[in-house]
């Protein structure tokens, strides 16, 4: 059975990222394995574009230019969220969101 | 040829699996070392399916920039930020597992209820291919804010990490 050139194929591995990203953000308990889940969910919204891109899209410059767009918003996200977290790890000697609760006023 | 479009289709599987099982692995692993390898796995996975959907220049800008960047700058961060031994903490257990599994798998029902009543038409008629050169003819001419907002973001958040960052071990921001 041919699925690779199917949309709701795409659709669902797309849905089934983002859920997984979703159950990685309520399980882990550190900073850093949320910031990981998270890549899974901007992932997921990367492979929809790219998929709407390939199928439906009239124009197929336009999926491809909004993919590289979230891919580079990933990347500054991780950059700022990973030197944040060092902050963080400096300030308080944890990394556990339950403990980390006071802001600085 | 009806071959090559098997073994096409045997590695669209292995891709699949290949990202399921790294995200598998990021999520339920106890430690965080292991975590980030199962990101590089897993992005590797939709590295293939982008070239599946036809796109060589995404899946060549998924490694480089995913598993390339963003894997070694988290590393780097779990590295640096270390609790002991890197652990991810307990998983989930009991009540707690279930109310997650629970939440997690009505939101994917919910999405694929939707996706099932919904009837995708492609459009009548397409104008240019795939190719780099027509992404780039687009990404410079007509989605030009694009570009430049990513270049802006970027540059905010290397200067904005280099600042947050800069202090010495003990915190201090001179």
């Amino acid at each position: 059975m041919i699925i690779s050139d199917n949309l709701n194929t795409y659709l669902i591995i797309a849905a089934l990222l983002l859920v997984i990203g979703l159950y990685g953000m309520v399980q882990h308990r550190s900073l850093i394995g949320m910031l990981i889940s998270s890549e899974f969910i901007l992932n997921g919204a990367a492979l929809n574009f790219m998929a709407f891109n390939t199928f439906t899209a009239p124009n197929p410059a336009v999926g491809q230019i909004y993919a590289l767009f979230i891919m580079g918003l990933a990347a500054a996200e991780a950059a700022i969220a990973v030197s944040i977290i060092i902050v963080v790890y400096r300030r308080f000697r944890n990394e556990d969101p339950a403990i980390i609760q006071d802001m600085k006023y | 040829m009806i071959l090559y479009r098997y073994i096409a289709e045997a590695l669209f599987y292995a891709f699949m699996i290949l990202t399921f099982m790294g995200a598998f692995m990021a999520v339920r692993s106890q430690l965080l070392m292991h975590a980030v390898i199962g990101l590089a796995i897993s992005l590797l996975g939709i590295a293939g399916l982008y070239f599946h959907l036809g796109s060589t220049f995404l899946a060549v800008m998924q490694v480089l920039i995913y598993v390339g960047a963003v894997c070694i700058m988290i590393a780097m961060g779990v590295m640096l930020g270390n609790t002991p031994r890197q652990l991810a903490e307990k998983n989930l257990k009991g009540r707690n597992l279930l109310l997650a599994i629970g939440s997690c798998t009505a939101v994917f029902l919910a999405l694929f209820a939707t996706l099932a009543r919904t009837g995708f038409t492609p459009a009548v008629e397409r104008i240019g291919d795939m190719s780099i050169q027509f992404v780039g003819e687009n990404l410079l001419l007509q989605y030009c804010l694009a570009f430049e907002l990513i270049s802006l973001i970027l540059l905010t958040a290397i200067i904005g990490s280099i600042i947050l960052a800069r202090g010495g071990r003990d915190g201090a921001v001179k």
